[in-house]
């Protein structure tokens, strides 16, 4: 047995300097020679306890074992039947609290296995080599209906479209891939490979229908009355405000539209139609991943940016990537402050008056709550805001079917396998949990499409 | 025939033309009040359009729109035909008028085209309908002969007095409440300093009001804010809580400012298409 190299090996990226000047991708993609070294790194433990860790329980030591063997074609199968998006989940899983989380290497042998880098690397390898779609089952006569085209819907569709389903997807914008395609920026997903990762969900006889706002252009109980099962995977649409003055002034964004501006409607390009604000010094409020995309976005566009977050670093929700790679960036962390009022003049953002914070006990998150200290307001100067502070759920699939149950918070009510309270009705995503992750989407959206396929031969 | 084709292209006024788009999926249940975001090309913008008429039968969807902006001028240039790259909707609400028995629908520019629907199905319910149409000039008036069977009485006002009243709508709709027209609703469809203005008016006169808010929109269904606007001291979304509001809870001020924002950009964008 060969010598086994025990560091992890780390993707190669775009310097901070050159990458801020480009909406390139940051990560630059192993090497054959990198993923095989990092592949030898697995030690193939017979339990797998990385496993547990992904929520679509992808067969990690397996994958890897292939890449050892040289076997890509093994690798990519072995993937596919799990993960309907492995180029995707590759780029933008929080694998620091998955499947690297659980690696028998991570705190004394050198590091977790980069399982996301090889992740990335095999499927990125199989676009390469134009491989197609795995093989689908013969129809089964079965007819589902899916609203939404981000990862929780495309992820049911692919499972439901392998089992022999006749799958629509009904997207309400005028391009899928719902949050993949308006919310995450191209340098951290090419919107080229997320197109290539729906068609390979087309490949496998999805139809996707866009331009259908479910709840306005057409109902669910029409699509009840039409197919077999409806899953709804319509995500969390609705931005949250800080809900403070000045809120309304020109300049002032939701990451939701900054983004949407930028990443759907393209407004970096020079000679895009939709116009975006490019503000000269730019602050954007929250620390999660969409913040950090936000601060980001900015950064590229030639502003300085300093993010405003009311708890210190180790509290900030955004992966630690993210994190690292917008503090390399440039971006100015302004941690323990809080927002009071935007200010403005002649109707446009002018400045931002803050307070400091301290944290106190924890709160029911078991995070220590923050507390404004007195007399410490400040201003900063800045012409652009950006409020990343999370979103709810859309209203209207719950506004067009009252009898539809939904929480306090409006996310639709399901059990685990996404069953709501109507028959032949599943949810799952962000429109049954709230704003989380691109994984844990996928993984509602897979295990809804087995509950639809369960209960629909109990049915029969 | 092609999904969101253009089927009928008619010029009203001089910078005005009416639409007639084939989209059977919006036009199956759409109704008078809501609006439509269309795109005219794949790489283009997304704007709003109220929807003026549609014609489930035929799957048509009609719009007016006035050529102000890069898409405007765009989609002016297109011919019948050719087909829109998007055409979404019906999104927001729907007018709802059913409760008042004595209406004024006033109607500024394009928004004329908006209270046409209004004054057809209350003055077919029988309720008391007058109308209010006012225009910078004789040629910027529209629908005139239209209204002419959908309302009880028609005053038409211009600026300049080129046709019809001298002034603008808020001085017709002061004169007709003082001469002793009494309404227990007014419905103002036009610019936003329009809708301003009558709503200034009705409050002083103490006539409830409902306005349509026109404002800026990215995905028009709630996901990203762009047109929100300040209701009665709260944050609501034109996509989705309206487009209409009560007129006296409406901070205009702020509408108009947010409706300015991209203004630059625009004119940048129209010299781009005539060059």
């Amino acid at each position: 047995m060969a010598v086994v190299d025990t560091k992890r090996h780390n993707m190669p990226t775009q310097s901070a300097e050159q990458r801020i000047n480009n909406f390139d991708e940051v990560a630059l993609g192993y090497t054959p020679a990198l993923a095989a070294a990092e592949a030898e790194r697995c030690l193939g433990c017979k339990n797998a306890p990385c496993m547990k860790g992904c929520p679509v329980g992808v067969h990690i030591p397996d994958f890897i074992a292939r890449i050892k063997d040289g076997n890509m074609q093994g690798a990519i199968d072995i993937i596919k039947k799990d993960n309907n998006l492995p180029a995707i989940c590759g780029r933008v899983c929080p694998q620091e609290n998955q499947c690297e989380k659980f690696c028998v290497r991570k705190v004394k042998l050198g590091g977790s296995v980069a399982i996301g880098n090889l992740e990335r690397y095999t499927a990125d390898w199989a676009m390469d080599h134009g491989v197609t779609a795995s093989h689908c089952q013969p129809k089964n006569g079965m007819r589902v209906a899916i609203v939404g085209s981000g990862p929780a819907s495309l992820s049911c569709a692919g499972d439901l479209a392998r089992a022999g389903v006749d799958v629509t997807v009904f997207e309400a914008l005028h391009k899928a891939g719902g949050v993949l395609v308006y919310g995450i920026p191209e340098f951290r997903l090419p919107k080229a490979l997320v197109q290539k990762e729906i068609d390979g969900v087309l490949a496998l006889g999805v139809k996707i229908v866009t331009n259908v706002v479910i709840g306005k252009t057409l109902f669910i109980d029409e699509l009840l009355d039409q197919y077999d099962a409806v899953f709804i995977g319509s995500g969390a649409g609705l931005p949250s405000f800080l809900r403070i003055k000045g809120e309304n002034l020109n300049g002032v964004y939701s990451a939701n539209e900054y983004l949407t501006r930028l990443n759907l409607m393209k407004a970096y390009k020079p000679d895009a139609v939709t116009p975006v604000l490019k503000g000269k010094k730019v602050v954007v409020v929250g620390a999660g991943n969409v913040a950090m995309d936000s601060a980001r976005t900015a950064r590229r566009l030639g502003a300085e940016v300093h993010l405003v977050y009311r708890r210190s670093r180790a509290e900030m929700p955004a992966r630690a990537e993210e994190i690292e790679h917008a503090e390399e960036e440039g971006i100015i962390f302004d941690l323990l402050v809080n927002p009071v009022e935007i200010l403005g003049s002649d109707g446009s953002v002018s400045g931002m008056r803050c307070v400091r914070m301290r944290l106190g006990e924890p709160d029911a998150s078991g995070r220590q709550s923050p507390i404004a200290i007195d007399g410490s307001e400040f201003e900063i100067a800045c012409d652009e805001v950006i409020v990343a502070l999370g979103t709810t759920p859309n209203p209207i699939i719950k506004n067009s079917m009252p009898e539809l149950a939904t929480s306090r918070k409006g996310t639709i009510e399901a059990d685990e396998c996404g069953r709501t309270n109507i028959d032949r009705l599943y949810a799952g995503g962000d429109a049954m949990t709230g704003a989380a992750t691109v994984i844990l989407a996928m993984g509602a959206g897979k295990r809804s499409a087995q509950a639809i396929l369960n209960d629909y031969n109990a049915r029969k | 025939m092609k999904d969101f084709e253009i089927l009928v292209k008619r010029r009203l006024a001089e910078n005005v033309c009416e639409y007639e788009i084939f989209a059977p999926l919006v036009a199956k249940h759409c109704l008078a009040g809501q609006f439509i975001i269309l795109r005219t090309d794949e790489d283009g913008e997304r704007v709003p359009f109220t929807i003026c008429d549609y014609s489930r039968k035929d799957g048509t969807v009609r719009i007016l729109v006035q050529e102000v902006g890069y898409t405007t001028k765009r989609l002016a240039q297109m011919q019948v035909g050719e087909a829109l790259a998007d055409f979404v909707g019906p999104l927001g609400n729907a007018t709802d008028l059913a409760e008042y028995k004595s209406v004024c629908l006033v109607g500024g520019g394009i928004g004329t085209a908006v209270i046409y629907p209004q004054a057809k199905q209350l003055h077919g319910e029988g309720k008391a309908v007058d109308v209010i149409v006012g225009a910078r000039n004789k040629s910027l008036l529209m629908y005139t002969d239209e209204f002419g069977a959908a309302c009880d009485n028609l005053y038409l006002i211009t600026d300049d007095g080129s046709n019809g009243t001298k002034g603008f709508v808020t001085d017709m709709l002061k004169s007709l409440v003082d001469g002793g027209k009494q309404y227990d609703c007014v419905f103002a469809v036009g610019p936003l300093p329009m809708m301003r203005a009558v709503a200034k008016l009705t409050k002083e006169l103490g006539i409830k009001t409902v306005v349509s808010m026109n404002s800026l929109m990215v995905d028009g269904t709630g996901m990203c804010g762009c047109c929100r606007l300040t209701v009665n001291g709260e944050i609501k979304y034109a996509c989705i809580d309206g487009p209409e509001f009560d007129g006296h809870s409406v901070d205009f001020d702020e509408a108009i400012a947010r409706s300015r924002v991209y203004r630059e950009h625009e004119q940048a964008h129209v010299c781009n298409l005539r060059g």
